[in-house]
């Protein structure tokens, strides 16, 4: 546990430092040309962009810049805001509702969706149709995001008046968004669920299973979607990181506030702090995403669980 | 290696592979000669002729300035297949370089290259892509190769594990026996050998490049208007969902006619591959 808790410290050090590099190094004078322009317009004097780079600490040596961000970040601290002046953080986090709805809206839209299909698919007696649901998961993966969402306002929201094209409040102005952001996310479910519903099947015990009097149905969701499920909650990390990478599109697209509209945004004014604050923090809730799934899971495979405690056991001996 | 009849008679039994490639073929023809298929502007539009539908004169409708839109479609193939494109040669060559460099030297410089790869894993890559254009600044080119760092870590570890594979055959341990030096081993008998999985992936990342190019594209961080791009376009007809829908759609539909031709037959270089 410790060691795994290490690891996860490094991996968010490691994002931290991949952003300063990126951010911080590679841009040339990106950052000060946006700093110029904010506080002093255009015709910013030497004088002033001279003092605008002293509060940014950018004349600082490297090494002391690394090590002063550094020492701010770990205390949550990733500096203000370019454009607004605000904590980078603070926007962050004030954006982390909103976005956990729509992330949440998804993955269930995606689950729902993506699971049905890969079940159906597997379970019909039609091939032709089987094969019809089984085609859908790989074609879902290759429409354009910001397409399909824009093909849904148009058809739900200006066709058809049913749903809400904008804005962030009440249940129905979730459901296109959901739509949108599960869509990529549920066609990875979709396909890995059936591929392995599929092992499932081929395995032997299916045949026992059958051979003592076992309805198909009893065995398809009783017996071998069981199985099937566990080995798709190694995805939780894959999908956390699909659902998180389409907010940018999809909260652009329905104007909803949030993290991915918010770095869509400061991209767009080159607005360093928080770009930094989004990817490391990102990365943060990326571990522990990952942290907990390792956790739950012994408790979901006994197996797993047996052979953690040898190992530990092992290991302390 | 098939011959030629039974690969045509591959192509026949599965209509959707034949469909793919004359996609395919039909989007490289309009990036090399959009004059084959129009004859009509796509920057100057004619005002008279605004947001008409599609119909014989505008097949895929006019824009709010009288611009073909079909026009525009086929101008932005270049841009948008040429980003692409830039985006897989970035994520293959840095990502090949990386891998071939980590497996083949091994000891530090292993565990140096494998951590930065790690790290570029641990940050999702559409942000890893986003904070590159922030530095980079705006433009398809650094887009295209936003992208293209974005999806290296595959290629990275990939070829770190074929040449780790490739290292250890029989006729590498002849060749530096026979007295070739280690750099001659590489360029004559590792990278050859190790090539074949890297080229496939990089035929699968095509797709995946294709979306996140034109979704930064989208967003508005790729060509400045009015120089046509397939994402670009796509947003450019957002203000007009209501009254203009071939603005939108069909830009989109080209994107994923080309997603999903450049999908179909990756996995059918992968069957064959494999077969």
């Amino acid at each position: 546990m410790t060691r795994r808790l290490l690891q996860a410290v490094a991996v968010i050090w490691a994002a931290f430092t991949l952003s300063f590099v990126i951010l911080y190094l590679l841009p040339g004078d990106a950052a000060l040309n946006r700093l110029g322009a904010a506080e002093g317009g255009i015709t910013a004097t030497p004088a002033e962009v001279a003092a605008v780079r002293a509060e940014y600490g950018l004349d600082d040596p490297l090494v002391v810049q690394y090590g002063k961000r550094l020492w701010a970040a770990t205390h949550g601290d990733f500096g203000k805001s370019v454009m607004t002046g605000d904590d980078a953080t603070g926007l962050v986090f004030d954006a982390l509702p909103s976005t956990l709805e729509i992330a949440a809206a998804g993955l269930v839209l995606a689950v729902l969706f993506g699971g049905g299909l890969a079940v159906l698919g597997t379970y019909t007696r039609h091939r032709w149709l089987g094969n019809l649901l089984l085609s859908l998961p790989p074609l879902g993966v290759s429409l354009p995001q910001f397409w399909v969402g824009l093909v849904l306002i148009q058809i739900f929201s200006f066709q058809l008046r049913l749903l809400p094209a904008l804005g962030t409040d009440g249940f129905a102005a979730l459901i296109l968004p959901g739509i949108t952001i599960g869509l990529p996310t549920g066609a990875i479910i979709g396909q890995v669920l059936a591929k392995s519903l599929r092992t499932q099947l081929a395995e032997p015990y299916v045949e026992i299973v059958l051979a003592k009097g076992a309805s198909r149905a009893r065995v398809h969701f009783g017996h071998a979607l069981r199985n099937a499920a566990l080995p798709a909650l190694t995805l939780v990390g894959v999908v956390a990181g699909n659902l998180l990478a389409g907010t940018v599109v999809t909260e652009t697209l329905f104007s909803r506030d949030g993290i991915g509209r918010l770095t869509a945004f400061a991209v767009n004014s080159q607005d360093i702090p928080v770009v930094q604050a989004v990817i490391v923090l990102s990365a943060f809730f990326f571990v522990t995403i990952n942290l907990v799934v390792d956790l739950i899971y012994p408790l979901l495979d006994p197996r797993l669980a047996g052979r953690v405690t040898r190992k530990a056991v092992a290991a302390g001996a | 290696m098939p011959d030629t009849r039974t690969r045509t008679r591959t192509l026949v039994r599965s209509p959707g592979l034949l469909v793919s490639y004359a996609v395919l073929v039909f989007a490289l023809l309009a990036a090399v000669a959009p004059g084959l298929f129009t004859d009509q502007d796509p920057i100057a539009g004619v005002p008279a002729e605004r947001l008409r539908g599609p119909g014989a004169a505008h097949l895929f409708g006019t824009d709010e300035t009288g611009r073909d839109v079909f026009a525009r479609v086929v101008h932005g193939a270049a841009l948008s297949l040429w980003a692409t494109l830039l985006a897989v040669l970035v994520s293959l060559v840095a990502g090949s370089a990386l891998g071939l460099l980590a497996g083949f030297r091994g000891g530090w410089l292993d565990s140096l290259v494998m951590r930065f790869v790690d790290v570029l894993q641990a940050v999702p890559s559409i942000l890893l892509s986003l904070a590159l254009v922030t530095a980079l600044g705006f433009g398809t080119t650094n887009v295209a190769i936003a992208v293209g760092v974005s999806n290296l870590a595959v290629f990275a570890r990939l070829m770190r594990s074929e040449v780790l594979r490739v290292r250890t055959g029989v006729f590498v341990e002849a060749a530096r026996a026979s007295g070739v030096r280690w750099r001659g081993v590489l360029g004559r008998h590792v990278l050859p050998n190790s090539l074949g999985p890297v080229l496939v992936l990089a035929t699968v990342t095509l797709g995946v490049a294709v979306l996140e190019v034109s979704a930064l594209s989208f967003l508005g961080f790729g060509a400045t208007p009015p120089t046509p791009e397939w994402g670009s376009l796509v947003a450019g007809g957002r203000g007009f969902l209501a009254t203009a829908w071939w603005m939108t759609t069909f830009p989109g539909l080209t994107v994923a006619a080309v997603v999903l031709a450049t999908n179909r037959v990756s996995r059918a270089l992968d069957e064959r591959g494999e077969a």
